[in-house]
């Protein structure tokens, strides 16, 4: 099996629809997007659409705390941009797009994975993965070999030591990296929809979970084009140059 | 797993005899399946009395090993088992000497120490530009094939950045070898490729002087001394050590290592070029560093911070030999100077570089003279000369820029093998000019391009008009 990971696409169509590509051609045949589907971007429609197709052929999708909002349940209260293009969504989305978002799980528990947008620890609320601590208590709520999941932006792989102690990595890309179901393992997948580390490159992952390996990936899509629909819609200049720069 | 033995069948393998039981491990020859490689298997022990790291040194072993590109340096991994059910790990048999069978000769002569450092550390370059740092160096992992490639073996303790490191939290205190391990992995830093040229330094030492450079230490409190400690210089011990060597293997076991050498390409090219060697107060010492400066060095040991690693790929491509080759027949003072703004580019750009400056003259059988100025070693002053003129508006600091008169009837051949044997990364070359009457590499550069192990540059002087 060949599972594609894909978190934070923030309503970035071309961002995902050039990870699925890249993802294809790998042969992949298992899909999960890890919450955060909607926000930010100018596409929400399409998304969510996209995305309800896969999950009709069995796709994993859990909610995001952007998802929530969008559907009138905040978690935590989002910063300037965010709350604009999260009202601006709220006046796209028709009411089958809401009726998806609105049935969507928070963690999704299937054989020795478990798949959550932020933390497992506590996964109503939008806690951030940024350190070994976090990781730690999200791995121990978890409760399973594998955590995949998103809310920070930047791909990072944490595996448990055995002091009980988890320790971080920042994956090369491209290199399929060996994850044996003997330890634990957190995998934060990086944003395909909204890259912050000065890359305009959209992030995602494919795990192939028989040969116990997982490798991280970058794929340049036309970001140029979903800036432009940012400021066509009417949204923060701020988040088109996002996605120009990277930052 | 049964215990394995002589006779027994693993996954299609069979295991002939047993080769070698370690703390770690168990190696045999394999009997079958007969292929192109003679091979071993090596069997962790695992199970009720044995160290947790064994398991994931196994690890470390399989993931490091799958990941380096084939390579006469290190063992090719055929095949391995399931970690959890039947770890194992298939691997090219090696035939060859120990490192280690040399030092029952030690002291050895300074000539042999630089053929077996310079194989080694060149071995060493190979497994460094991929990423990867060896970090348990020491005379028993190293073999020598009949060709004289040095082989690195035995890579459970090592680290390649591109890979989560799994021992990373697990070695709260130092596994590897103590005699050898540098200062910074005392400290928990595994990410250094400079940490295997300490040990390298370490080795050379006792190749040439029989002893270790900081004993065999038995307690933590006596392994922390080399974060202050120099050791006795080599040639306090054996007097016929040469200056040369002696600044090498200091250089080399620096305490920080950002005052090692920069490259293991760089410690083969001065092994393998000793007249090159810049001595400095390294080289000439006789004795270790005198009570205010060991105070000084205690007290800079007690904050110690190690050098933070280098990042990946950029420690061993900045610090690249970058050999120039220069015509000494004739004059031609458009080209040099072209070639000098060439050289002077990439050193402002790369400041560890180092700029090799290379001739080839007809080997002195072909060429007679009968004035004083012909004879061999007058007419190798005057290419030397020349070169050091060339060099000399660089304004680059002796350490690093070297100069090389090469006899050979083939230039662009001798060229190649110079580039090849010292892991240069990049030639700049003159462009044959015609219509001159200076054709000073009548196709040189075209077969140096053609052939060379590295990127070239042509370097042509602007059209004059």
């Amino acid at each position: 099996m060949m599972l594609a990971l894909f978190a934070d696409i923030h309503s970035n169509l071309e961002a995902v629809t050039a990870c699925l590509a890249h993802a294809d051609a790998l042969g992949a045949n298992r899909y999960a997007f890890l919450g955060d589907l909607v926000g930010y971007g100018a596409d929400p429609i399409p998304v969510l659409d996209l995305v309800e197709r896969y999950a009709t052929s069995g796709a994993v999708v859990v909610l995001g705390n952007h998802d929530a909002a969008a559907v009138g349940r905040p978690s935590d209260p989002l910063r300037a941009n965010a709350a604009t293009a999260i009202e601006w969504t709220q006046a796209q989305l028709g009411s089958k797009q809401r009726a998806f978002l609105e049935q969507l799980p928070l963690t999704v528990r299937e054989g020795n994975a478990l798949f959550v947008h932020a933390s497992a620890a506590a996964p109503e609320r939008s806690i951030y993965i940024t350190g070994p601590g976090e990781a730690e208590k999200s791995m121990r709520a978890g409760n399973a070999v594998y955590v995949f999941c998103g809310h920070v932006h930047e791909p990072q792989l944490y595996y448990m030591g055995g002091g009980g102690r988890p320790m971080p990595f920042r994956p090369v890309y491209g290199t399929a990296i060996p994850i044996g179901v003997h330890r634990q393992w957190l995998a934060i997948v990086g944003s395909a929809g909204q890259p912050r580390d000065r890359s305009t490159k959209a992030c995602y992952a494919l795990a192939d979970l028989e040969r116990e390996r997982l490798t991280f990936y970058r794929v340049p899509y036309d970001h140029e084009r979903a800036a432009q629909k940012i400021r066509a819609a009417g949204l923060p200049e701020r988040i088109a140059r996002r996605l120009e720069r990277g930052v | 797993m049964e215990v394995p033995r002589t006779g027994s069948e693993i996954d299609g393998f069979c295991l002939g005899d047993l080769l070698h039981t370690g703390s770690m491990a168990s190696i045999f020859r394999l009997t079958g399946p007969r292929g192109p490689l003679p091979l071993i298997m090596k069997i962790p022990r695992l199970g009720a009395g044995e160290r947790a790291v064994n398991v994931i040194s196994f690890e470390v072993c399989r993931m490091v090993l799958g990941a380096l590109a084939q390579s006469p340096h290190h063992p090719t991994l055929v095949a391995h088992g399931d970690v959890e059910t039947t770890p194992y790990l298939v691997m090219e048999y090696v035939d060859g000497a120990r490192l280690s069978d040399w030092l029952e000769r030690a002291p050895l002569p300074a000539a042999e120490v630089a053929r077996l450092g310079a194989a080694l550390a060149l071995a060493l370059h190979d497994l460094h530009r991929q990423d990867a740092v060896h970090l348990d160096l020491k005379p028993t992992n190293v073999l020598y094939r009949a060709s004289g490639d040095a082989v690195l073996i035995d890579f459970g303790l090592a680290h390649h950045s591109h890979y989560p490191d799994l021992l990373a939290e697990e070695l709260r205190f130092p596994v590897g070898n103590w005699v050898y391990m540098a200062p910074e992995q005392l400290l928990g830093v595994r990410c250094d490729p400079r940490s295997d040229l300490f040990a390298l330094g370490g080795i050379l030492y006792e190749l040439t002087t029989g002893r270790l450079p900081f004993g065999k230490p038995t307690s933590h409190r006596e392994l922390r001394r080399r974060l202050f400690r120099d050791p006795v210089p080599p040639r306090a011990l054996v007097a016929a050590t040469p200056e040369w060597l002696q600044e090498i293997i200091l250089h080399c076991l620096a305490i920080d290592s950002r005052e090692r050498y920069a490259s293991a390409a760089q410690v083969a090219f001065d092994l393998a070029n000793p007249a090159q060697v810049a001595i400095t107060e390294l080289g000439t010492r006789l004795r270790p560093s005198g009570a205010v400066a060991l105070v000084r060095q205690w007290l800079r040991a007690r904050r110690f911070e190690p050098a933070p690693c280098p990042p990946p790929s950029i420690p061993v491509e900045r610090a690249p030999v970058v050999l120039v080759a220069i015509g000494t027949r004739h004059t031609d003072e458009p080209l040099f100077e072209a070639l000098r703004e060439a050289a002077r580019r990439l050193t402002r750009a790369l400041d560890q570089c180092r700029v090799a400056c290379v001739t080839v003259v007809p080997s002195s059988a072909t060429l007679r003279g009968d004035s004083e100025e012909d004879t061999a070693t007058g007419r190798h002053i005057k290419y030397l000369v020349t070169l050091r003129r060339w060099a000399k508006p660089l304004e680059l600091s002796e350490e690093r820029v070297t100069y090389h008169v090469l006899e050979s009837d083939n230039t662009a051949a001798a060229l190649l093998d110079y580039a090849r044997l010292n892991e240069v990364e990049q030639v700049l070359v003159g462009a044959a000019r015609s219509g001159t009457g200076l054709r000073l590499f009548p196709s040189v550069a075209a077969q140096v391009v053609a052939e060379a192990p590295c990127s070239v540059t042509v370097v042509r002087p602007r059209a004059e008009t």
